[in-house]
């Protein structure tokens, strides 16, 4: 996004702001902490010394320039970067109170805790029945009628039940972006996790899509925690709670999302969302 | 100018065209020529009837095919030996296929057209396809029963018809008793002596042992002679009957019909009766067993053995270089050895085929194979029942040599898909032995099937390892059988291959045999490509199926 687009957008921020104060008083306990987190890629130090708090049944929101580690840090949450080889990962992330990178931890178990939503739909080539009924099957449930009910009840969490009851038996590759989009939030939600993590869900998708994922976020947030990350602001300031602005693989700021866009505390936080850089 | 057009690339297009042009000409030519000689090969040919009178000699009645036409100039004519009178240009010859082996003690003669002094195509000559000696060529004279002539001249030609038609059903039965019916008794019974053997061996044949043994062994053996006197009759029946033709020398000759397969006259056959023998001679190519040192008759067993053998082949390959693939993807650790292994692989594609038969032969015929029976088989030493070339030995080997494609292939196959999806399942808290199951090795499969044919392609063509792990010039069984286990691994097998090297380079009869080779050629072409467009269709379906995500 240039420049010129944020300073553009965020004379309407503060009316989105104003909606939400109202909301978002109610007390709230943490589900994700971070203590100390470094991270290296070889001899690279991506996440410098992080420590945040995430709270249950909360919409919290990474924003920052690209590069600035905010998709890092949110693999980080469900052991993504475990994947690669030269990454090593330094502190601790407790999601429940349980150390994540305790060595005894199951790391499937833990996936099946914190699922995750990618930037490009990432559907795999079978029905869509069959990829919202994939992580059930891979914890051995084969039973067709709990696998039914499981598959609408998560479709119709992911608003997609309408659009798709009559097509289940489609190859998931035929739909749009955007249903894909949901689809992967639905195989996400089908296994109850009770971490969602976000990594810009909504970067590839046209704007009317990207509306709908935004709403469903709204919605979902009533029964699972979610992280997002996200390059568009707007986009921060509409679904969260509480937003974290990152800059160079340090956590620059965290906040409410009205405090955070209204009052930055950091000089560099205001520069970021007045558009001066990123 | 010249620099213009050069600049502008036409020229570039123009070579690209002429390579893809030569290329296609190249495969064009091939098939056509496998093509044009094979398909004629069982068309019936007019028979001629030559008056031929060599100077200073006696004339002669020659009958025969002609099968080729030879125009030299006098010149090249008079070198090589030809008298040549003056006012000759050209010397014009003849090849003809005289058949009677018998009589003449050869096939094929050439003549010269200007010694031929009267050519006619008499319309009751006729041809005898027989069972020994090759063709003969000659004029029905009368058709005998026991003896006794029951038809003569004019008559003879439809009752021989009747005779042979009903000689060939006997044919048949005894075929069918000998082959299915006492090759089963011969089975069990070779099973029974291994069984009693086996039983001594292990010091443990006592009389119960015994006796049950002879019961089972004075059953089949009474099953075995009520057969022989069957076949006894049939014989006796089927040797009754006889037709007496007389060749181009006026020579007469009695033909038992029981070494008949068909009789015809090419010269009275209108256009539909040609084509239905052919239709008949095209099926016996593909269903009989070879008659006359491979020269006559089908190839069945070879088809047989080749598919059979690339079947094995898919078999054996395709688990192990899937296998290999997916460790040397997914597994191992990227760095110098995994890279050692892949020039290690890629090298292996290019080892000369003959010297994984010489590998074969030596490792897994003779080390593996004779551990075997040592182990195994010690009742049937010192007979070898693996510790021979045979059908798992060449499926082995040729799986060996067709090893690094599939795993190449497979590799490609495996690092194309997107690391989106190994993440969307792993996310979903999938191990990454579930993700490689589930998604993974599916999305895959069209490159394994890639890999595949790429490998059916190599190995059905291949013949030089074959001729040392286990192909034979004539296997008296077939592979596969209503005998139990069904499945004979250790037989020897034919090949359409070899077949071709067989006949053609091999056989007491070259010059008769040579069409013959081009029809199997064509065969093994049509094999080939049948069997890969089995595989390019099931891998097409599969890449419909798991066509991966767009960018």
């Amino acid at each position: 996004m240039t420049a010129q687009n944020v300073r553009s957008h965020s004379i309407d921020m503060s009316s989105v702001l104003r909606d939400k104060d109202a909301k978002q008083q109610q007390p709230s306990e943490t589900c994700i902490k971070v203590e100390n987190l470094n991270l290296f890629y070889g001899e690279k130090q991506a996440l410098h010394g992080i420590n945040m708090e995430m709270q249950k049944k909360k919409v919290t929101a990474y924003i920052g320039p690209s590069g600035c580690g905010k998709s890092t840090l949110l693999r980080c949450i469900n052991r993504m970067n475990d994947l690669v080889d030269s990454a090593r990962i330094e502190g601790k992330i407790l999601v429940d109170g349980d150390n994540i990178y305790d060595k005894s931890v199951n790391v499937a178990a833990l996936r099946r805790r914190v699922g995750m939503v990618f930037q490009k739909p990432n559907p795999f080539p079978k029905s869509i029945f069959e990829n919202v009924a994939y992580g059930l099957r891979i914890q051995g449930i084969n039973d067709k009628r709990i696998l039914e009910e499981t598959v609408e009840k998560a479709l119709r969490g992911a608003a997609l039940w309408d659009e798709m009851k009559d097509r289940l038996n489609d190859n998931a590759l035929g739909m749009s972006g955007g249903q894909q989009q949901r689809l992967v939030i639905a195989r996400a939600i089908a296994i109850e996790p009770e971490v969602l993590l976000l990594d810009e869900p909504a970067s590839a998708l046209d704007p009317i899509s990207t509306l709908k994922v935004e709403e469903l976020i709204n919605e979902l947030k009533e029964k699972y925690t979610i992280v997002i990350v996200t390059h568009n602001m707007q986009q921060a300031a509409r679904v969260s709670d509480y937003t974290a602005f990152m800059y160079m693989g340090e956590l620059i700021e965290i906040g409410t999302t009205s405090e955070l866009f209204t009052n930055p505390s950091k000089k560099q936080t205001e520069d970021y969302i007045t558009g001066r850089y990123g | 100018m010249i620099r213009l057009w050069f600049k502008s690339g036409t020229p570039w297009i123009w070579l690209n065209a002429a390579a893809v042009s030569l290329s296609l000409i190249m495969v064009l030519g091939v098939l056509a020529l496998v093509v044009g000689r094979g398909v004629g090969h069982f068309w019936p040919h007019q028979v001629h009837q030559f008056s031929y009178q060599e100077p200073d000699k006696q004339p002669q009645v020659i009958i025969g095919e002609k099968v080729e036409t030879s125009i030299t100039p006098a010149a090249m004519a008079k070198s090589t030996g030809f008298v040549m009178a003056d006012n000759e240009d050209t010397l014009v010859q003849y090849l003809v296929k005289t058949g009677n082996r018998d009589l003449t003690g050869a096939d094929f003669r050439w003549i010269q057209e200007r010694n031929i002094k009267e050519h006619t195509q008499p319309t009751d000559l006729i041809v005898v396809e027989r069972r020994e000696w090759g063709n003969f060529y000659g004029q029905l004279l009368q058709v005998k029963e026991g003896g006794n002539v029951i038809a003569s001249g004019e008559q003879a030609w439809p009752v021989l018809q009747s005779k042979i038609s009903e000689a060939l059903v006997i044919f048949k039965e005894i075929a069918h008793i000998e082959k299915k019916e006492v090759g089963a008794i011969n089975y069990a019974l070779e099973r029974l002596r291994l069984k009693q053997r086996r039983l001594e061996l292990k010091n443990s044949l006592d009389d119960a042992a015994k006796q049950e043994i002879a019961t089972e062994k004075t059953a089949l053996e009474t099953e075995y002679k009520q057969y022989q006197a069957k076949l006894t009759g049939l014989y006796q029946k089927l040797r009754t009957d006889s037709l007496v033709a007389k060749a181009e020398n006026g020579a007469e000759l009695v033909i038992p019909l029981a070494k008949v397969v068909r009789v015809f006259q090419p010269n009275n056959m209108n256009v539909f009766e040609k084509v239905f023998h052919y239709g008949n001679k095209a099926l016996e190519f593909l269903t009989d067993e070879p008659r006359e040192a491979n020269t006559e008759g089908g190839i069945f067993p070879a088809i047989f053995g080749t598919v059979m053998m690339v079947l094995m082949m898919s078999l054996i390959v395709t688990p192990f270089g899937v296998i290999a693939a997916v460790y040397l993807r997914e597994y191992a650790k990227q760095g110098f050895i995994t890279r050692l292994i892949r020039i290690a692989v890629n090298n292996l594609a290019g080892v000369p085929s003959v010297v994984y038969g010489v590998f074969g032969l030596g490792f897994f015929v003779y080390i593996l194979g004779g551990n075997i029976d040592q182990l195994f088989f010690p009742e049937s030493a010192p007979a070898p029942v693996f510790g021979t070339p045979g059908l798992l030995w060449a499926s082995i080997t040729l799986a060996l040599l067709t090893l690094p494609v599939v795993i190449v292939s497979t590799e490609e196959g495996l690092a194309r898909i997107p690391s989106s999806i190994r993440e969307g399942s792993l996310a979903l808290g999938a191990t990454k032995l579930e993700t490689l199951w589930l998604t993974v090795l599916p999305m895959a499969s069209p490159a394994m099937m890639t890999g595949l044919i790429l490998a059916v392609a190599r190995a059905a063509g291949e013949v030089a390892p074959l001729m040392l792990v286990g192909v034979v010039k004539l296997a008296p069984t077939l592979p596969l059988d209503g005998n139990f286990p069904f499945l004979h691994l250790d037989r020897k097998f034919m090949h359409l291959g070899f077949h071709i090297y067989d006949v053609g380079f091999q056989s007491p009869n070259v010059e008769a045999a040579r069409p013959l080779v081009y029809a199997t050629a064509l065969l093994l072409v049509l094999v080939i490509i049948g069997l890969n467009l089995a595989a390019i269709v099931i891998r097409n379906n599969l890449r419909e199926k798991y066509r991966a995500l767009e960018g």
